[in-house]
């Protein structure tokens, strides 16, 4: 006998790291049932080599298009775009900011009556579960092409996004505060307004902060069918293969991105 | 008195906005919207229920797209994650910016984008919408991971160090159990929103079930569009069900 074998018959076995799924039997079903996944999914997806060759020199056009992005021979093109995406953002971001406090309030249970509180959560639920491209298509076949399509999309979109959280928010908020200032005899609107609001202002900023970035990268993309923004242009520069061009958008797009990201921490630094 | 400029100053941006997309439309078709709409619902419904065999195909390839993309996105997100963490990058100054930047570029463009762009690369396909979605992805995982990452429990790696573990062996027994249970979490959220984003990778050419939504727009079928939007809807709720349930077992 040598002497780990010596050992380990007096420690016993060694220590292994448990795994993650108990069952020994799942655990196969599942790693088994995972691998079948993958050789049908791969396997069902067709692959022309020789096209993915020829565009690899594309894809090097356009990776060095990066290091030198052609922000002048489209210019007025690119400018329109950005602005209407940037005017299509602010607006669609206030409107929706505003209709999403009502409604949030009133998808939160603990305020809320049961009627209203349905009315609410289904109108969420409408928002959250269609797309923002698939709302767009649909506007767009209703109000024409233009930013008021891109706008309405970016503003339906927002409220399902920020009631929900708003109302997630207030249906965990401190109950003893909001008990509090009913006690005092105040009114629904004071109740609200001293009771509620000041305990989930510094959420609110932050998500509407976070809501205002998410409705930028958006924009970028409603212009592809029609609805007003970047979108169009970058699609444009796509079609006529002019990497630089498109590269001076999303470098454009990547830099508004992080400046957003950047103002919205240092504003929900400040309010938290 | 600031206080009242700031408000002042963000209600004229306001207005200049929606002057800017009042300008911007032609106010004839929005009085006429309302008609159009009922003409568009008329037209849709019923939905042509028959259309539905026609669609198992796109669907799977949807969830393909959505389910490949999560997978290659993850194995791409771990390292640039650990690169990105400030107690386990290896250099704070050249490495960590670097791997940031890959986050937020890879975060800020939409799928859409992206396949537009890999579709002028490697042409239409499903395969352009698996690399869509994965390069979408990356940034995503990365960040929620590299936010788990830094809020490890340090005392733990500490302990596993005193036992003189290598760098690979703290990794291994110090750090991953740690993020496992995070790193789960991510992996069923994302595949959840790329289920809904695969939906509509098809209506710039690359696969699934936006191509049929696509090319049914184009031919003004609306029995078929309204079949392929109960779909997606279906799809989506169900995506929405399983990760409620897989986080649920998870967490």
């Amino acid at each position: 006998m040598t002497a780990s074998t010596e050992l380990q018959a007096v420690l016993g076995k060694p220590w292994r790291k448990p795994p993650l799924i108990r069952s020994r039997a799942l655990r196969w079903a599942l790693g088994v049932g995972f691998v079948v996944y993958l050789i049908l999914a791969i396997s069902t997806i067709p692959v022309d080599w020789g096209r993915v060759y020829e565009g690899l020199d594309r894809g090097w056009q356009f990776i060095t298009a990066f290091a030198r992005p052609d922000f002048t021979s489209r210019s007025t093109d690119i400018w329109t775009g950005l602005e209407e995406s940037i005017v299509m953002t602010v607006a669609a971001s206030v409107v929706g900011i505003a209709i999403s406090i009502p409604i949030g309030l009133g998808a939160a249970r603990n305020i809320a009556p049961l009627p209203v509180y349905l009315i609410c959560r289904s109108i969420i639920a409408v928002s959250r579960a269609l797309q923002e491209i698939i709302v767009a298509i649909l506007l767009v076949a209703i109000f024409g092409f233009g930013p008021l399509a891109g706008f309405l999309t970016l503003s339906f979109a927002t409220i399902g996004f920020l009631s929900k959280l708003l109302a997630e928010e207030i249906e965990s908020m401190d109950r003893s505060q909001s008990e509090a200032v009913r006690a005092t005899g105040a009114r629904w609107g004071q109740w609200i307004n001293y009771g509620v609001q000041p305990q989930v202002m510094p959420r609110l900023i932050g998500l509407s902060m976070y809501r205002i970035d998410i409705n930028f990268r958006e924009s970028a993309i409603l212009g592809l069918v029609g609805a007003g923004g970047i979108g169009a242009t970058l699609n444009t520069a796509f079609d006529r293969y002019e990497y630089d061009t498109a590269a001076a958008i999303l470098i454009l797009i990547i830099v508004i991105v992080m400046a957003l990201e950047y103002l919205s921490g240092v504003i929900r630094a400040r309010v938290q | 008195m600031l206080h009242w400029f700031g408000w002042l100053i963000g209600v004229a941006v306001f207005v200049y906005c929606w002057l800017r997309i009042s300008e911007a439309t032609t106010w004839f078709f929005v009085q006429d919207a309302p008609r159009i709409a009922g003409d568009i619902w008329t037209r849709a419904t019923p939905p042509r229920w028959e259309y539905v065999t026609q669609l198992g195909k796109p669907i799977w390839d949807t969830l393909n797209i959505a389910t490949l993309g999560t997978l290659i996105a993850l194995c791409l997100a771990v390292p640039v994650a650990f690169l990105a963490a400030r107690n386990t990058t290896p250099s704070a100054y050249f490495i960590r910016p670097l791997a940031l930047l890959i986050i937020v570029a890879t975060r800020s463009i939409n799928s859409l984008i992206w396949a537009l762009l890999l579709i002028a690369i490697i042409g239409p396909g499903v395969l352009a919408g698996v690399v869509a979605i994965a390069i979408r992805s990356i940034g995503f995982c990365a960040k929620l991971l590299y936010e788990a990452i830094e809020e490890i429990d340090r005392s733990q790696v500490e302990a596993i160090t005193a036992t003189g573990a290598s760098r690979w062996q703290v990794m291994a027994y110090g750090i991953v159990p740690q993020i496992l249970p995070a790193f789960a979490g991510i992996a069923v959220f994302r595949w959840d929103i790329n289920i809904r984003e695969s939906t509509v990778l098809g209506l710039v050419g690359a696969g699934g079930i936006g191509l049929q939504l696509s090319s049914s727009l184009n031919v003004l079928a609306w029995p078929q569009v309204s079949l392929i939007l109960l779909v997606i809807l279906f799809a989506v709720v169900i995506s929405e069900w399983v990760s409620a349930k897989v986080r649920g077992a998870i967490i």
